[in-house]
């Protein structure tokens, strides 16, 4: 449990809950020493009737001091609501272990609070007892709470498998959500899921389907190793945003087969730089 | 710009809700239902209400709907004792979720004393939590059961402006107008209320307090009643400040005493993010002319699928 992004957290509410301040200031209090699990129900189901809905406001200085509290921790878009209910839960000092706790609390949830609960991820107690309670998260047809878990949170890169790193990343493509802002993206990349990827390009273009520009870069590291060099020349050869990405993608990978690919693809290379700074805006959907 | 105030969209299909969106209709509530089969788990009957806070709603969603519900132990299932007393530790639970509207759909079916004893616990509930309630009224021993329905609200001290009594029909509703409460007419073929009756009540009894649902489920019902009412209703020259609050502005009224329905929901929708679980922006019908065609017309004869 990282108790600094918790104090963190704590302090952004407050300083944003006006006239609710004591209201919350209380119940979280009450909660640390002791308070029955009903007091945690009524805190979690009071909280937006409370505090209101508002995006939680973040500084740069805030969204910095966060990451340096726990590296990845990116609680940007955590609206204040959710992130009283995340203070709420991870302050509650229950006799159950936390994942039983979390799993009550999940069984009855409505959809924000289904959110706000996986946002949490992070800063909960017992982390890895939360494995099936994640996969149940993972397995939801609600988007967001899907991208509650995959973006701007650092739990899948602390704490997933390659198995389930990667369907997460397949799954990502499925539901059309983008990559770009899951944690670990690149340093979790690995030999499998290039090659699950590469499966995944080829049944979209066997179906005449479009493929996310995103999808390259999970590849580039082990184009060689995938055998995805003909994939690669298709898409440095195609339109403008899947050639800035495959171009992006590949010029990571040190290997000469990948260099003289490249080389190939001047007008591509050429590309690179303007990849570099649509990466962060390269998003899904943009067609190949 | 409609609200179909009682939609068993659970039960229902893409083509319904692509249709809906169409017609106008920017706004359903779901009420907790019978699923057509008994339950006979508590564990069953706990991830219905879960799926229709949750999933439901997101699906809804996707259309442009806003989808908002309410939850309760319909009059059948209270019949079974120990499911019933399951689902009652559990519904306090939901009944402060976002988007739950009201307790309901709740009351009689056979007039069993189960059946009243768990109508006036949950009548009880409802007003603990200051929640609007839904009452669904009996096909059989229609009329004595309305009535039924009404005492006992009124004994268990609820005020009839914070209560609809649903599925009226031509002899329930000058009591239940008379009474105070909400009237709600489910605008459902053979069973319940037609089109041209409720043209004709309209007329009789105007705009006060009177709310058009189409209570469309699994059975043959039609998703789009409460648009086909208000264009019937137009033509035959009901103002349209009439058909506004019969098919809008009074579900808005009594449901929006649970603070969990506003029409800033769908007319300034907050941009799309992770917290929202909303696509589509159905502000973007505004002006646009409802169009009302059947369920899935627009594919049917469409050879491709892509």
């Amino acid at each position: 449990m990282s108790e600094r992004s918790v104090d963190l957290l704590r302090h952004w509410i407050l300083r944003q809950a006006k006239e609710q301040r004591a209201w919350f200031e209380e119940r979280v209090n009450a909660l640390t020493e002791g308070a029955p699990e009903r007091e945690l129900h009524t805190v979690m189901g009071l909280a937006p009737r409370l505090l209101g809905k508002e995006a939680l406001v973040l500084s740069t200085e805030d969204l910095s001091q966060a990451n340096s509290a726990l590296e990845g921790w990116r609680p940007e878009g955590l609206s204040l609501d959710g992130a009283a209910r995340i203070v709420a839960l991870t302050m509650y000092r229950g006799e159950r272990p936390f994942a039983e706790t979390f799993k009550d609390l999940r069984r009855t949830a409505d959809a924000r609070e289904l959110v706000a609960l996986y946002r949490g991820l992070p800063l909960y107690p017992e982390p890895e007892s939360l494995a099936f309670e994640v996969g149940e998260g993972l397995r939801s047809n609600m988007l967001g709470v899907f991208e509650a878990i995959t973006q701007h949170n650092p739990y899948p890169r602390m704490h997933f498998d390659e198995h389930r790193w990667n369907h997460m990343i397949l799954k990502a493509l499925f539901v059309d959500s983008s990559l770009a802002n899951i944690v670990g993206l690149d340093e979790r990349a690995n030999p499998e899921l290039a090659r699950q990827l590469l499966d995944h390009i080829h049944e979209r273009w066997a179906a005449g389907r479009t493929i996310s520009p995103e999808v390259w870069r999970c590849i580039g590291p082990y184009a060689v190793e995938a055998g995805a060099l003909d994939e690669f020349e298709k898409a440095l050869s195609g339109e403008p945003s899947g050639q800035a990405a495959a171009a992006l993608a590949l010029a990571d990978n040190p290997s000469p087969q990948a260099k003289s690919l490249l080389a190939a693809h001047p007008e591509a290379a050429a590309n690179i730089a303007k990849g570099q700074a649509e990466r962060v805006s390269i998003v899904k959907n943009e067609v190949v | 710009m409609f609200i179909d105030p009682h939609a068993h969209m659970i039960s229902r299909t893409t083509d319904d809700y692509e249709a809906m969106a169409a017609a106008g209709i920017v706004a359903v509530v779901e009420p907790a239902f019978w699923l057509g089969q008994p339950r006979t788990f508590v564990g069953t009957y706990v991830d219905y209400l879960s799926t229709i806070i949750g999933f439901e709603r997101f699906r809804a969603g996707q259309f442009g709907i806003r989808h908002y519900c309410t939850v309760g132990l319909n009059s059948k299932e209270a019949n079974n004792e120990e499911l019933a007393e399951g689902v009652m530790e559990w519904l306090p639970r939901f009944a402060l979720k976002e988007g739950v509207v009201a307790i309901g759909e709740i009351g009689y079916d056979e007039q069993t004393p189960l059946e009243d004893k768990y109508f006036r616990a949950q009548l009880a509930l409802a007003r603990e939590l200051q929640l609007p309630v839904m009452v669904h009224t009996p096909h059989r021993d229609k009329k004595q059961g309305t009535s039924r329905s009404m005492d006992v609200c009124e004994e268990m001290g609820l005020d009839p402006s914070w209560v609809v009594i649903d599925h009226n029909n031509e002899e329930t509703v000058d009591e239940t107008l008379d009474r105070g409460f909400w009237a709600g007419f489910s605008i459902y073929p053979s069973t319940k209320m037609g089109t041209v009756r409720m043209v004709e009540l309209l007329k009789k009894y105007g705009s006060e307090r009177i709310i058009i649902d189409s209570a469309c489920d699994w059975g043959i019902s039609e998703p789009l009643a409460v648009a086909k009412t208000a264009k019937l209703a137009l033509e035959n020259g009901i103002s349209a400040e009439t058909v506004r609050k019969v098919t809008y502005a009074n579900t808005l009224e009594v449901y929006g005493k649970s603070g969990q329905i506003n029409e800033l929901d769908w007319l300034n929708p907050p941009e799309i993010d992770q917290r929202t679980l909303y696509e589509g922006n159905s502000i973007l019908r505004g002006g646009r002319e409802p169009r009302i065609e059947a369920p899935g017309s627009r594919n049917r004869d469409s050879l491709i699928i892509e």
